[in-house]
């Protein structure tokens, strides 16, 4: 499982751990993504990075499912907290509670957050 | 147990590396096995042996290469992170290679626990 935490812009946390997740796939791991706190931006729909240089990657998440990484959970408490809904995101996704997040970290072999 | 150590964070800038060496030292002297030490992000950093810190200050790079030696441990950066900083075989300490994520995604997988800092 791998978990963003971090908002998408300002640090690379977030970018290189979609570059782990992207070829970690390709090694025929079963993987989940996991967006906590403000990982959720990274989800967020109409983003545009021209302006301060950097590649934007929000794109990059509607093809995770053409890696086979399908299992992509957002913590509501984080959506709600940031005023997000479900629609603003740019892929469906599970929301799922704090809870449930944890129950699913309780299961994993391996958890690694960016 | 059998353990493999992610670093995350670059040298001094952050207590990452400083946290992961001493755990790993420990974790030693109470019989476990550290079976590799990956480095991401910033933490690829920590094996450069261009880094010249003040006289009084411990030498990150040369203790991790020490480290390696006597424990026979591996030091592992990933590609794709050193070649965005600059980190190339040629000015890596003794002990530390460059490689894929395949190598980081075996360690996450063959052993017991994998620890990040960072």
């Amino acid at each position: 499982m791998h978990v963003l935490r971090h908002a998408p812009h300002g640090t690379i946390y977030s970018y290189e751990g979609v570059e782990m997740i992207l070829i970690m796939a390709t090694y025929e791991q079963d993987i989940s993504v996991v967006f906590i706190g403000d990982g959720v931006y990274a989800l967020k729909k109409g983003q545009d990075t021209s302006a301060i240089g950097t590649k934007g990657f929000a794109k990059t998440f509607k093809a995770f499912d053409g890696y086979d990484v399908e299992k992509l959970y957002v913590d509501q408490l984080s959506l709600e907290e940031r005023g997000l809904r479900e629609d603003d995101l740019v892929v469906d996704i599970e929301v799922v509670s704090s809870g449930k997040i944890g129950e699913l970290m309780h299961e994993q072999d391996v958890i690694i957050h960016h | 147990m059998n353990i493999g150590i992610l670093v995350k964070e670059g040298p001094y800038n952050h207590q990452a590396s400083d946290t992961a060496y001493m755990f790993a030292v420990a974790a030693i002297k109470r019989g476990h096995r550290v079976d590799a030490v990956f480095l991401y992000n910033d933490g690829v950093l920590n094996v450069t042996k261009l880094m010249d810190p003040p006289q009084d200050d411990r030498h990150i790079s040369s203790r991790w290469a020490q480290f390696s030696l006597k424990h026979n441990t591996r030091i592992y950066a990933c590609v794709v992170a050193s070649k965005r900083r600059g980190i190339s075989d040629d000015i890596v300490i003794e002990g530390a290679d460059i490689t894929g994520l395949g190598t980081f995604t075996e360690i996450a997988t063959r052993n017991d626990r994998l620890l990040t800092f960072g």
